[in-house]
């Protein structure tokens, strides 16, 4: 459906070619296929801006213009500030080097995520680096969502927290550091309702369980099919809570992933992981090189 | 309120606030072009073009707008439900089910999602809240065969609809689509008119992918109609724009909450002046 952006610059820059030398305007051209490409890619416009702003400034200030191949010197440094913006290289992990248990706390809308990637992050933890971990399910609005966490921690093979009905989110969490404490787990998994940005009440319960738990990481989920949207979400969370980083689901999907870009810049926050598929071991480190292909439909 | 002459840097703005709305960059250029050929150079007030857009918005939803009604026969009327994960679908199977209840039909659920941690107890809970019957398999085991019994169930007890819960599934999944497949076939095995509606759940908060979910899911489901979640949020859902001018599939209803009477008919109108923001 979408034409590539080599494609598509290339078009721009053989139809100006045969006018003679490359100007700054050409290069403004450009840009606004860069600009619609990205828009197409559910990168949020007003990101969308200030990332067409930075990338036509390098562009002019370069030697692109009397180059041989404008069209792929451009593609080059769009792609190289994608991939800046998105991260750089090398992986930013989780930061659990607290007095234990270190609390990781997941936030988010609904149904982005939440509860598979607490249950996923879990695992590799306990897998890749040994930790003892502990989930529990701050959720007391979905119905069956505490089951659905103890359900998945059976099938990661994690402990789950012992479901008290009717306790409230606070408390839950209260309990839940008392009992990670006694029984000295090094990791405490603390998954929260999904809740809209402007829902207050829920947003000051997040905040709540925040200040109790002092989580050393707080992870918002974000669906990768995110629109324009992503720019709200990210304002509204990192608000609200201190942020730590981003995680990324459903990025086996074919959705382009504008939101990617939307995310890291609005918070400020690295993306720590992509989720990659429902099931439990689908869960990557995020791959800024691969996602700004995508973006940019290469 | 001052009017101005309409000019390429407000038709810009206009454009962009589309754009902001989730009509993806083509719609967006196409209802600018719409609005600067009839207005262009004419004073107009921010109230006036704001309308206008909402009127060109309108007059693409209009059509699609359709309620869901219940005119099988015979009976039952089976409505299948499917959308990607997360999208609302569940959620919806409640608040549909108690609209249904409200105009005295009989409903019973099938819990066709059989895959998703404790996907049967969600359902089984607002079964239970609803008062309405659910046909059920074990974790794990074949929804074809959950759906199958759910048909047989319903028509033996004289049900007015049977709605179907299926898994959450990204549409570039092959073999879940192929699951999808089979679950149609067999849900058409007693009654030949089975599903009478394939409703696909969107997610306002997803943004340009929505269509590439409609293009799928109807080539290999034959959905009939939309209903978008989600919408109590900031999100716009102005994808349903796109939508409408490229599948021109009914849209049923619209979702603005997590509980069961957070569901309200489509309103194009309202839509369109939510989407250009004069509501
Ligand atoms: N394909 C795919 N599906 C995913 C991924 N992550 C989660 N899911 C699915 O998305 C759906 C929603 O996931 P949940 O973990 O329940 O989402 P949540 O954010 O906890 O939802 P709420 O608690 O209702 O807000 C489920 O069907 C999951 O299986 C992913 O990376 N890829
Ligand atoms: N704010 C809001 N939340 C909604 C709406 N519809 C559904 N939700 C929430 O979105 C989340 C996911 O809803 P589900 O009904 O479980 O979605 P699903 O499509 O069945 O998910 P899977 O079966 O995992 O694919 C839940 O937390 C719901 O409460 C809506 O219209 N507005
Ligand atoms: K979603
Ligand atoms: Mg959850
Ligand atoms: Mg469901």
């Amino acid at each position: 459906m979408f034409d590539n952006l080599s494609d598509r610059l290339g078009g721009v820059f053989d139809r100006l070619r045969g006018r003679g030398a490359l100007s700054e305007a050409d290069v403004r051209e450009a840009m606004r296929e860069v600009r619609v490409a990205l828009l197409e890619a559910d990168v949020a416009l007003p990101v969308v801006r200030r990332f067409i702003d930075a990338v036509t400034e390098k562009a002019i200030g370069q030697d692109v213009l009397r180059s041989v191949t404008p069209g792929q010197q451009v593609v080059k440094i769009v792609d190289d500030e994608l991939v800046e913006m998105l991260g750089g290289e090398g992986h930013e992990g989780l930061k659990l080097d607290v007095k234990p248990p270190a609390v990781v706390m997941m936030v988010g809308l609904q149904g982005s995520g939440k509860t598979t990637t607490t249950a996923k992050i879990a695992k590799y933890l306990k897998e890749k680096h040994g930790k003892k971990a502990m989930m529990a399910s701050l959720d007391v609005q979905r119905p069956a969502a505490q089951e659905q966490l103890k359900v998945l921690g059976e099938q990661a093979d994690v402990a789950t927290l012992p479901i008290v009905v009717g306790q409230q989110p606070v408390d839950i969490a209260r309990r839940a550091l008392e009992a990670s404490r006694l029984q000295s787990f090094d990791v405490l998994m603390l998954d929260t309702a999904g809740r809209l940005h402007v829902d207050e009440a829920l947003m000051a319960e997040m905040n709540a369980v925040a200040q109790v738990a002092s989580p050393a990481e707080v992870l918002l989920v974000v669906d990768s099919l995110t629109g324009q949207d992503a720019v709200n979400v990210a304002q509204s969370f990192s608000g609200e809570v201190p942020l730590t980083g981003v995680v990324l689901t459903r990025m086996d999907g074919d959705a382009r992933g504008g939101a990617a870009l939307s995310m890291r810049h609005v918070t400020g926050k690295p993306i720590k992981f992509a989720g990659t598929g429902e099931k439990l071991d689908a869960l990557e480190a995020f791959d800024p090189k691969r996602v700004a292909g995508r973006i940019l439909g290469m | 309120v001052g009017t101005a002459k309409l000019d390429d840097a407000t038709l810009d703005e206009v454009e962009d606030a589309l754009i902001v709305s989730d009509l993806g960059p083509a719609a967006a250029a196409r209802i600018r072009a719409k609005l600067s050929e009839q207005r262009f150079g004419r004073e107009i007030t921010e109230r006036e073009l704001k309308e206008t857009v909402a009127e060109e918005i309108a007059a693409i939803l209009r059509p699609v707008a359709k309620p869901l009604e219940i005119v099988a026969f015979p009976r039952p009327q089976v409505i299948l439900v499917i959308g990607v994960n997360g999208s609302g679908k569940t959620t919806t199977i409640a608040k549909l089910a108690h609209w249904f209840q409200e105009d005295d039909y009989g409903v019973m659920l099938a819990a066709g999602d059989t895959f998703r941690a404790a996907a049967i107890g969600q359902l089984a809970t607002w079964a239970d809240r609803l008062g309405v019957p659910i046909v059920r398999g074990p974790q794990g085991g074949d929804p074809a065969s959950v759906v199958f019994d759910g048909v047989k169930a319903a028509t033996d007890q004289g049900i007015d609809t049977l709605i179907v819960d299926t898994a959450g599934r990204l549409q570039n999944k092959r073999e879940l689509m192929d699951e999808l497949e089979k679950i149609r076939r067999v849900l058409g095995r007693l009654n030949p008119e089975a599903p009478h509606d394939v409703v696909l759940v969107l997610d306002a908060t997803n943004g340009q992918n929505a269509l590439s979910q409609i293009e799928v899911f109807k080539q290999v489901a034959g959905v009939t109609g939309l209903i978008m979640t989600k919408l109590d949020g900031t999100a716009r859902g102005g994808v349903l724009v796109a939508a409408a001018e490229q599948y021109g599939l009914p849209i049923h209803a619209i979702g603005v909450g997590e509980q069961m009477d957070d569901l309200r008919p489509f309103d194009p109108d309202l839509v369109a002046r939510v989407i250009a923001g004069v509501a």
